[in-house]
């Protein structure tokens, strides 16, 4: 766990750039620093690994203050990621992951097994291990400086905007990837990026700070789409707070109408305006009208308990009959929902309704 | 053409204290050994310099000396002040020739090494030399070379002019060739010293080469 405790910044000019921040980052979460420029959410970062140190109060690492650690032992003991990369250009990419291993005394050996290992663990190719860093695209240079900062396993990561420097569909692969590597892995991790809905997707809590270095609120992205703390909060979050709720708004409890799909060549009852042609092995050709005229239309398709409410609804509007199809892992249609029951599912999750409870989220 | 024949085809100038091997010799001796003492000052001040970010001044003033300073008339100037018993009155000012280039291009180097680098380099837990060493140093090698390089042409050039007060090198051939209106031997020596330089120059080309990290001068293809 990390924990600020009173901490200000104050440079010799007067200027502060973090000002009386007591926060905690619980152990084995993301704790993301979210504000806009020269809100201090970098410096905060950078007072942890005391590549900045703090004027005032103090920063505890697992209760001990990292004001005692000598800086370059702190810094090897905590993986730190940045926008750039920061890759060594001298260096292949095996021995830019081997390099903390290296520094703390790991023989070569091991040190290199250690980094094919973290190479093929953030996805990529072995192939790439004797390459060097200005052969890789941006989107491969920040793997390789995630698997870098976790080549001696340490327990906190700190990461400042390592993704914003890529473009839109790279940045969304290297957050998943990120996700999918915490979920195995664990780490205590400390994120710094100016995008709220990338501090969303990724942070266990957000800290929302604003300019001139003051915690504006601290919660779970829910609590925070939910209940913004002020109005700074809320225009910060955005116009489409209360779309991104929908994120948070399972489908475990959406009801499935089997009543809708028919198979290819049906010519039965057509009473409904919309049916849903689906293939023999049950995957979905289209919407086709309901007097058989014209069609199959395009679809949309969420997966229930897995997707939000969010996809639901999107799916519901890509499809002209306004209802979202539900399918399995393997495309295989499990039964439609219609508009009436996404609206129904809508009325939890209203502004001042009831949040829906989410039991795997302990605090706030 | 007949004048190359003639200085090339004469043994005698390939034998004793004036022939070709011992000028060259000579000549090798003076650059090497300015250069060598110019870069054991200039490369670790440069170093320290760009790396700590203090005594930035010191290179300014070097450079500018290096450019108001008329390369003949410190050699006249040292030759009268220590006479020519020694080789000093010749390596001292190539050496303060020398400085400049190395000094100039050393810092340069290392402070232009992108400051994300080293925030990198830092915050992996590399202490202060560690990064110096590791990262600055092999980044910046190929500006470092570039000064050792400029720095060894401007010496073979001089050293050539050195002949005047009556050191040897192969500045020699030339400066006694014009005095006794022998022209094979100014030829001859003109020749000598063009192929030495280029021989200089193709060795900093291959020192390069091989120190130079292929992910630092890029000489790998992409992909």
């Amino acid at each position: 766990m990390i924990t600020f405790d009173a901490v200000t910044k104050r440079y010799p000019d007067g200027t502060v750039a973090v000002d009386d921040l007591t926060l905690e980052a619980p152990t084995g979460e993301i704790t993301v620093f979210v504000g806009p420029s020269g809100c201090g959410k970098t410096t905060s970062l950078r007072m942890i690994n005391r590549m900045i140190d703090a004027t005032e109060g103090s920063i505890l690492l697992d209760g001990r203050p990292v004001r005692e650690i000598d800086p370059p032992t702190l810094r090897r003991g905590i993986g730190y990621v940045i926008q750039q990369a920061g890759l060594f250009p001298h260096k292949n990419i095996v021995d830019n992951i081997a390099t903390v291993p290296r520094l703390l005394g790991w023989d070569r050996r091991k040190a290199r097994d250690r980094a094919m290992q973290l190479l093929e663990r953030v996805g990529l190719e072995p192939g790439m291990a004797e390459r060097y860093p200005f052969q890789l695209s941006g989107g491969q240079q920040q793997r390789v400086g995630v698997a870098r900062a976790l080549a001696a396993d340490p327990p906190v990561l700190l990461m400042d905007e390592p993704f914003s420097a890529v473009d839109p569909v790279v940045r969304t692969s290297l957050q998943d990837e990120l996700l999918r590597l915490q979920a195995e892995l664990h780490k205590t991790i400390v994120f710094v990026t100016h995008d709220i809905d990338e501090a969303i997707k990724l942070g266990d809590r957000v800290a929302v700070l604003r300019v001139g270095g003051r915690l504006a609120q601290l919660a779970d992205p829910e609590t925070l789409l939910a209940q913004p703390a002020d109005d700074f909060v809320r225009e910060f979050l955005g116009h489409d707070r209360g779309i991104r709720r929908l994120q948070f708004v399972p489908t475990d409890g959406l009801p499935l109408r089997s009543g809708l799909t028919v198979p290819e060549g049906y010519d039965g009852d057509r009473s409904e305006p919309w049916l849903l042609t689906v293939t023999p092995d049950g995957r979905p050709v289209g919407w086709v009208p309901g007097d058989g005229k014209g069609g199959p239309e395009p679809f949309g398709t969420f997966r229930p308990g897995l997707d939000s409410m969010r996809a639901a609804l999107d799916a519901a509007l890509l499809s002209p009959s306004g209802c979202a199809v539900a399918v399995d892992d393997d495309g295989r249609v499990l039964g439609v929902a219609t508009r009436d029951d996404l609206d129904a599912a809508l009325t939890g999750a209203v502004d001042g309704g009831r949040p829906p409870a989410r039991p795997e989220r302990g605090h706030e | 053409m007949t004048w190359l024949g003639d200085f090339f085809g004469d043994p005698a100038n390939w034998s004793g204290p004036g022939g070709i091997p011992m000028r060259l010799l000579e000549h090798l001796e003076f650059s090497v050994l300015a250069l060598l003492l110019a870069a054991l000052v200039a490369i670790p001040l440069g170093l320290l310099i760009g790396h700590t970010g203090r005594g930035g001044l010191v290179v300014v003033v070097s450079a500018n000396l290096s450019r108001a300073l008329p390369t003949l008339g410190l050699l006249v100037m040292f030759v009268l002040l220590l006479g020519t018993a020694s080789i000093w009155p010749v390596i001292i000012p190539l050496v303060l020739l020398s400085v400049p280039p190395i000094l100039v291009n050393t810092f340069e180097g290392i402070r232009g090494v992108d400051p994300e680098l080293r925030d990198a380099a830092y915050g992996m837990g590399l202490r202060g030399g560690q990064v110096l060493g590791r990262v600055l140093v092999p980044v910046a090698l190929p500006l470092i070379l570039l000064g050792l390089r400029l720095s060894a042409i401007q010496v073979v050039a001089t050293t050539t002019v050195a002949a005047y007060t009556g050191l040897g090198g192969l500045g020699r051939f030339v400066i006694d060739g014009f005095a006794t209106k022998d022209y094979a031997s100014v030829v001859g020596g003109s020749v000598l010293i063009v192929l030495f330089a280029l021989v200089v120059q193709l060795g900093f080309t291959l020192a390069q080469r091989v120190t130079v990290s292929p992910g630092v001068s890029r000489r790998l293809k992409t992909r």
